[in-house]
């Protein structure tokens, strides 16, 4: 049995920490492999502890309580040309801030920008022992003490319950423009990959549908666009086919927010770099898992289909020496694959969670 | 541990000419960039394998012997002291490029690879390294690593701890564990995350994958000069806020132009107050009307002067200008500290105000040269070691602009670390409780705390900074940063005894 325990304040989640025997910390649920609690664990549900804290336009930073929703921060930055260029999924669906750093969930856009840890730079947080600790700052810069916010990113409620997060943004380009290129095998398309990973050529974004379908998306000037689709183009050397100006948004959108995943499916997301693409995929074909190849191909999401369990994939990620992290559907351990870490992530648990508040890593 | 049975245990990983114990030999791992920190390791080893490494660590561990990692001793923050009474060991001759890979812009490097050395390697491919370092043609991507280096290009290109992937690393105890990997997306909890910046505290990284990116089609670049200091910091905030994200802003005051120009005379605008130095970089196609759209708005902000660096030549003597400033200070004052607190960068007109006032009361002069883009502040604090009490009100100077920064909600640090330096300013910057977790982490990492210990934190005993505040109080955070020479007599002080 299960109990949830909506916390209105950073106190009232220290108090519930030193309560319960086993706590598990919860946004907006968009993301329910990593926040769904095993039996005998306590939900402390952050989606009440809301409000962006902190934003000056000027300053490209801001600081929110880690229940407040995506789409809250999104449209406070849109009215003054700012975004969140990590591109997190889910925002439609109610993800939180806090989610989107304690999954580590980036989007497409990531490919030129960056991921969640690039832009996270403070953390407040309750640790195993109900205190409450802050780590990082607010300003862009800064390498003083532990880097505790970095720790953060990806945690999915195992090291820590945040309660407030500061992060830096970027001005939000004013024109968007996406082209597709149809490759006839997997090995051309990645050949594509890896010849546009040394071009000089801003691509905001580089989805892989294998097996050789490629999306780029360029981002800036509208004036420019044209010219450096062509120029795009001739670093192909071949055509691509632009999406009319009205569909791109809502296809990246689909494919932010995994879209193309089967209903109920277990979406896993898997590290890699495009070279370990052919052998992933020799494993995948056979066994039908639908899939896409994001940012350029350094992360693979795939979806294990509601009738399959998570632990097939787990051995066969092991076996790849891969790893990954199970995001929507259900999982009994939501990291699957081979891990790193080892004695350091151990030592590090040990001391932020001395008594095993958490869940297991 | 008696003195031989450290030796023999030496011996048994390293051929004699490969272990220093003789005072001269000794004498040029006492300091780094920091000379006012010295201390005399027992030992030095010079480490050509990871494995020596290991076995060193190991070695340690057993016998109960702190060690600190160094690379080219170039740390601003006194990263790479030793400890009193425990061995160096020095990874410089670690300096191979495993394996670069450029069609993933990966490359894995051993630690003591130059950070130039990697762009270096990487530029057939028209791939560089970004995190730049002024000190980047002879720092240590290991160095990099451990104090989370910063540099100029930061500002779009973020700091060393954005540039790494996945490195294989030796845990104060000897384990050898791999965190990361070779992809930009990161799954589970970011380990790399917390060891890098760690300051040497968490173990020594023996192999690291670093990311690389691919050169700008277009980088254009410009120099604008101001009546102010003021007017320039009002300028680059400016900048910021039109939406431009230009890869690096760069300030420097008339004290750091006149170092520049006495000694690699970059040929910046004559008569200036202030020079605001702005990179654009990207497809040309977008960058071109970005720049004129960065022109017009240096002028609206007052610009006396608008310079546009045209021939390679003239853009590398640029930023050789701006990079050498620290040694060019050498130029104007026998000594100085440097420091590099950070303040929201909405807030630098205010900050450099406040320093100029502090500069005029106390009657000491201060260079500014700084990461004007992302707040990144860097006083030069100029005066001369054999004064009797200068080194003290420098520092006492220095200390008021770090409680500065973090009044205006900044940090102490932006790229230089804790080290020695810092150490009695972080319980100012953090809470009580924060600073305990972070002890805790330490702790359970390093248990024998042997890794570089006496950096990031003050031992346990010694009072924190608002305690330390009296005249005379020991040890010093603050400390001359080396010009060429040899630190100058007097300024430079043991470590503290170590206690445990």
């Amino acid at each position: 049995v299960s109990a949830t325990l909506q916390a209105q304040a950073g106190e009232e989640v220290q108090r519930a920490v030193r309560a319960h025997e086993r706590v598990l910390p919860r946004g907006g649920g968009t993301k329910p492999a990593l926040s769904s609690p095993p039996q005998g664990t306590t939900t402390i549900d952050l989606s009440d502890l809301t409000g962006i804290v902190e934003y000056e336009r000027e300053e490209l930073t801001f600081t929110a309580r880690a229940g407040t929703s995506v789409r809250e921060i999104s449209d406070a930055l849109a009215e003054n040309g700012q975004f969140l260029p990590f591109d997190p999924p889910f925002a439609q669906a109610g993800a939180t801030i806090g989610g989107v750093v304690a999954a580590g969930a980036s989007g497409p856009l990531r490919y030129r920008s960056g991921g969640v840890r690039d832009f996270i730079l403070g953390v407040r947080f309750v640790d195993g022992k109900g205190r409450l600790v802050s780590g990082g700052g607010r300003v862009v810069k800064n390498a003083a003490g532990f880097d505790l916010p970095k720790l953060m990113v990806g945690s999915a409620g195992r090291l820590g319950v945040m309660l407030e997060l500061s992060m830096k943004v970027f001005p939000a380009p004013t024109a968007w423009a996406t082209m597709r290129v149809d490759l006839p095998t997997l090995d051309d398309a990645l050949e594509v990959i890896g010849r546009l990973a040394t071009v000089p050529l801003d691509l905001e974004a580089l989805d892989l549908e294998p097996p050789g379908r490629l999306w780029l998306r360029l981002a800036g000037d509208s004036e420019a666009m044209s010219a450096r689709l062509e120029r795009l183009e001739r670093l192909l050397e071949r055509p691509g086919e632009r999406v009319p100006d009205e569909e791109e948004a809502t296809l990246w959108e689909a494919a932010r927010d995994l879209a193309w995943a089967p209903e109920g499916a277990s979406v896993v997301k898997v590290a890699l770099v495009p070279r370990r693409i052919p052998e992933l995929e020799r494993e995948l074909e056979p066994i039908r898992i639908a899939r896409r190849y994001s940012s350029g191909g350094n992360l693979a999401w795939l979806a294990c289909p509601r009738e399959r369990p998570t632990e097939e994939l787990d051995a066969l990620l092991r076996s790849l020496d891969l790893a990954g992290v199970v995001l929507t559907g259900s999982a009994a351990n939501p990291l699957v694959g081979a891990h790193r870490g080892g004695a350091f992530a151990r030592r590090v648990k040990s001391a932020l969670d001395p008594d095993g508040k958490f869940l297991e890593i | 541990v008696p003195r031989d049975e450290l030796l023999s245990a030496l011996a048994e990983i390293y051929p004699q000419d490969r272990i220093l114990t003789r005072r001269p030999e000794l004498a040029a791992y006492e300091s780094d960039a920091l000379t006012s920190f010295r201390a005399t390791p027992r030992a030095v080893v010079l480490a050509e394998s990871r494995d020596e490494v290991v076995e060193t660590v190991r070695a340690c561990h057993r016998l109960g012997v702190p060690f600190v990692a160094r690379g080219s001793g170039t740390s601003l923050s006194g990263g790479s002291l030793p400890v009193e009474g425990g061995i160096v060991i020095a990874l410089n001759r670690l300096n191979r490029i495993l394996r670069l890979d450029p069609q993933q812009r990966i490359v894995v490097v051993e630690p003591g690879v130059i950070n130039q050395q990697v762009t270096k390697a990487a530029a057939p491919h028209n791939l560089f390294y970004a995190p730049d370092p002024s000190s980047q043609s002879i720092c240590s991507i290991g160095g990099n690593l451990a104090f989370n280096a910063g540099g100029a290009h930061c500002l779009k290109h973020g700091m060393t701890s954005n540039s790494i992937l996945g490195a294989k690393v030796v845990l104060p105890d000897g384990e050898v564990v791999e965190l990361g990997g070779e992809s930009t997306e990161p799954v589970g909890p970011d380990w790399l995350g917390l060891f890098v910046g760690s300051e040497g505290l968490f173990g020594i990284a023996l192999e690291i994958t670093l990311r690389l990116v691919p050169n700008a089609d277009a980088t254009r670049t410009v120099l604008a000069a101001y009546e102010s200091l003021e007017a320039a910091g009002k300028a680059a905030a400016r900048v910021v806020a039109a939406g431009l994200l230009p890869v690096a802003i760069e300030i420097m005051d008339k004290l750091a132009i006149e170092a520049a120009e006495g000694s690699v005379k970059p040929g910046y605008p004559e008569g200036a107050e202030a020079l605001l130095i702005v990179e654009l970089e990207g497809d040309h196609e977008t960058v071109d009307p970005e720049f004129e759209t960065l022109l017009e708005l240096l002028r609206d902000a007052g610009a006396t002067d608008v310079v546009q660096p045209e021939t390679a030549e003239e853009h590398s003597k640029c930023w050789e200008g701006r990079k050498s400033a620290f040694s060019s200070v050498g130029w104007l004052s026998p000594d100085y500290i440097v420091q590099d607190g950070v303040v929201p960068r909405t807030r630098l007109g205010e900050a450099l105000a406040e320093i100029g006032r502090l500069s005029e009361e106390r009657g000491i002069r201060v260079a500014n040269v700084f990461h004007a883009g992302d707040g990144n502040l860097h006083p030069l604090i100029l005066f001369k070691g054999s004064e009797e009490g200068a080194l003290e009100r420098a520092e006492d100077l220095a200390g008021e602009i770090l409680q500065m920064c973090i009044r205006l909600g900044g940090s102490i640090t932006g790229e230089h670390g804790i080290g020695m330096e810092k150490r009695k300013y972080l319980p100012d910057m953090f809470g009580e409780t924060d600073v305990e977790v972070m002890r805790e982490l330490w702790h359970a990492v390093d248990p024998a705390r042997i890794a570089n210990r006496s950096k990031m934190f003050l031992p346990e005993d010694e009072p924190s900074r608002s305690e330390a505040a009296e005249p005379d109080a020991e040890p010093s955070a603050a400390g001359v940063a080396g010009t060429a020479g040899p630190p100058t007599d007097g300024a430079a002080r043991e470590e503290e005894p170590s206690t445990r």
